[in-house]
């Protein structure tokens, strides 16, 4: 069976210089914030970002941006961490806003080989300018394109050596979508448990999709 | 009952047994205080649970547990979580049936802005304009004038929509509009206001066929 238990030191030296980089969460729920702490340590830097939020200040992704790691931000509110203002003013950090729901379709498309698609949400908004629409029904439309990443960063509650795995409550949010759609997927956990343990209909996330994982080392 | 109570009290009026409701912020979150008895609703967030319940006792919080403003509040019987690409077919999908959101201005014919404000960097938008093309009905509940007196319904917005649709009810503490193909009607005043206040602070054209 394929080795896929890793340090996190391990996992994260993955991670090269000017990748992009999906990260699970809403805001720091459901975060993976051992491996984000990893990658700070670790030093890579002119990453793309393609996450939801971009941490708190002094918490999370934003420890990056802080340190000028982080060259392009994709997701659908900033708004929460002042620290993203302040570097897109100082003309430090690019930023692609999207609709929350478009983001995510986004990144459903591109894990499921779907190149793109129409979507009612923004039609008629900035968020629209320059994006081919199309009217479908009566109603218009705008063109949509899917979203990878070379890697993602997941969190889950439990995984099995396979790395199937389960979520916990809200923390689930954009996790097991990211897991479909970037060539490697790092997942964070609480638990790992032994092959033939989690019940195969629960599990959420399925083991082709997962690459390495990580045992969180603090308290959850 | 503070207005801000009142609001979201008349916003509750609305919702029908069964229905899957979505609550901004603001508000919105006050009308779940209000529901009629025999009224169930099933409360959906955006981050991915479809059964919130009321916030946490001290001492109970689950950090996992969260709504779409991050905010703790606990799960009931019978919900369920889900992921967010899921979350989001539900609202664009038609499956929600009525989302009741906070606006900062109002249009003659219905469409709302509240995602961003002018001169400041546009960094933020989340679920808004997924829900407002999304869901079955739209119910707009906020102040009627903005904290220094200005009209937030207005002719023609100045900030930028959050989308084409219009939306189908606006509660404020003056009054409620509903949202017609020919623009806003004025069907009730609230308790205490007058045809002549409402007239005064809102700048937008409207017809009035009060019950």
């Amino acid at each position: 069976m394929k080795q896929k238990i890793l340090s996190k030191s391990d996992a994260i030296a993955r991670i090269r210089d000017g990748m992009s980089i999906m990260v699970g969460g809403f805001g720091l729920v459901g975060a993976p914030l051992e491996l984000i702490d990893e990658l700070y340590r670790q030093g890579q830097k002119d990453l793309t970002v393609i996450s939801n939020n971009v941490g708190e200040p002094g918490k999370g992704l934003s420890r990056l941006l802080e340190a000028g790691r982080i060259r392009k931000a994709i997701g659908s509110y900033f708004t929460s961490n002042p620290v993203v203002g302040e570097h897109v003013l100082a003309g430090k950090l690019e930023v692609e806003l999207m609709p929350q729901g478009t983001f995510v379709e986004a990144i459903r498309a591109g894990g499921a080989g779907i190149g793109g698609f129409y979507t009612r949400a923004s039609a008629g908004t900035l968020l629209a300018e320059g994006k081919e629409t199309r009217v479908i029904g009566g109603q218009t439309y705008v063109l949509e394109y899917a979203l990878t990443a070379d890697v993602a960063l997941i969190r889950a509650h439990k995984a099995d050596r396979l790395g199937n795995l389960v979520y916990r409550k809200t923390a689930r949010n954009f996790n097991p979508v990211m897991a479909t759609a970037a060539k490697l997927v790092i997942a964070e956990v609480d638990e790992i448990v032994e092959v033939g343990q989690m019940d195969p209909e629960v599990i959420v996330t399925p083991h082709l999709y997962v690459d390495i994982i990580v045992q969180r080392e603090g308290a959850t | 009952m503070d207005r801000k109570h009142r609001i979201a009290a008349r916003a509750a009026q609305e919702l029908r047994d069964g229905d899957v409701v979505n609550l901004g912020v603001g508000i919105p979150t006050r009308v779940a205080d209000h529901l009629p008895p025999g009224v169930d609703v099933y409360l959906h967030t955006e981050n991915g649970l479809l059964g919130v319940g009321p916030a946490p006792k001290p001492g109970e919080v689950d950090p996992d547990v969260v709504n779409a403003s991050k905010l703790p509040v606990t799960q009931t019987p019978g919900c369920s979580f889900f992921a967010s690409d899921l979350s989001f077919s539900m609202i664009r999908g038609g499956h929600v049936d009525v989302a009741i959101l906070g606006a900062l201005q109002v249009d003659a014919q219905g469409r709302v802005a509240n995602w961003s404000v002018p001169g400041a960097t546009v960094l933020g938008v989340g679920g808004a304009m997924d829900l407002l093309v999304g869901a079955g009905r739209v119910i707009v509940t906020m102040s009627h004038t903005t904290r220094d007196g200005q009209p937030k319904i207005v002719q023609n917005a100045s900030l930028p929509l959050t989308a084409d649709r219009p939306v189908d009810l606006v509660i404020t503490e003056l009054a409620v509009f509903q949202v017609t193909e020919t623009g806003l009607v004025l069907t009730e005043l609230m308790p205490g206001a007058t045809l002549e206040e409402v007239r005064r602070r809102t700048a937008a054209e409207f017809r009035v066929q009060l019950a």
